[in-house]
């Protein structure tokens, strides 16, 4: 089925960690509009928070630049977000999507950031390369006001 | 910010704000603060007032934990919601959560 893309929005910010609670709540923003449930916005909100927090946290360790933030609703209810920096790069996508994997334990990073992701999204791919920065995009199909029988919760 | 009461042995940490890498830190002096200051045989998370959280959150309980399994004391989650309970799932820590609290529905 030829997805047909219906909204955009773009944004940029500098990689500090203030910006993390406004990333998240400008996403859940942005996804508001395509009719979500209560449990998809949180669920949406969180998966954006991980990606942001990678972006500040190890995109951009040692250097800086901005986080961008690329929203898009496609038809059949279909909202893909990428977070994008332009830092770091990971060697090994593997290995840090690798549960409990972190390069900073001692910041008390559990390693969950991307088990997050995938479990509360549809799909999560990892573009980078070291040098180069990386780009995590988050797709979710919203199951909208499409009647269900169940497992919809609110 | 959070709000401690108790009596020493047994501490109630009432966590009010979202729980994310830039709250983590100062939540994570605080607690630590008070767990050097009393040894708490049981220290009560409660995230009754907490409107969100996300791995970092994880991070923040796993190190409260390991401190204060050190000397032999536990940790007991009360008042998540059902979206920071599944955030709690995904880490394996589900056990720390209060009996009778355990939302049972959204496993999949």
């Amino acid at each position: 089925m030829k997805r047909e893309l219906l909204n955009e929005c773009r944004l940029s910010f500098a990689p500090l960690s203030v910006n993390e609670a406004f990333a998240r709540s400008t996403a859940a923003a942005f996804a508001a509009q395509c009719d979500p449930t209560v449990k998809e916005i949180s669920e949406i909100r969180t998966a954006v928070s991980e990606a942001v927090t990678n972006a500040i946290v190890h995109g951009y360790r040692g250097c800086t630049g901005l986080v961008e933030l690329h929203m898009r609703q496609y038809s059949g209810g279909l909202l893909s977000i990428s977070v994008k920096d332009r830092g770091t790069g990971i060697a090994d996508i593997g290995q840090a999507m690798t549960p409990l994997f972190t390069t900073a334990p001692d910041e008390e990073r559990s390693g969950l950031g991307f088990s997050v992701m995938e479990s509360f999204m549809d799909r999560v791919t990892v573009k980078s390369a070291p040098g180069k920065g990386t780009t995590v995009t988050l797709e979710k199909r919203l199951s909208g006001r499409i009647p269900e029988s169940s497992g919809q919760g609110d | 910010m959070i709000n401690m009461t108790g009596d020493g042995s047994r501490m109630t940490a009432e966590i009010s704000g979202d729980i994310d890498h830039h709250a983590a830190r100062e939540l994570r002096r605080e607690l630590d603060d008070m767990i050097t200051r009393c040894q708490p045989e049981m220290l009560v998370i409660d995230m009754g007032k907490v409107g969100f959280m996300d791995s970092s959150g994880i991070g923040l309980i796993l190190g409260r934990l390991r401190a204060v399994r050190a000397y032999g004391g536990d940790i007991v989650i009360k008042n998540a919601s059902r979206e920071i309970e599944a955030v709690i799932r995904i880490s394996g820590l589900s056990g720390l959560i209060a009996e009778g609290e355990k939302n049972e529905t959204g496993v999949t």
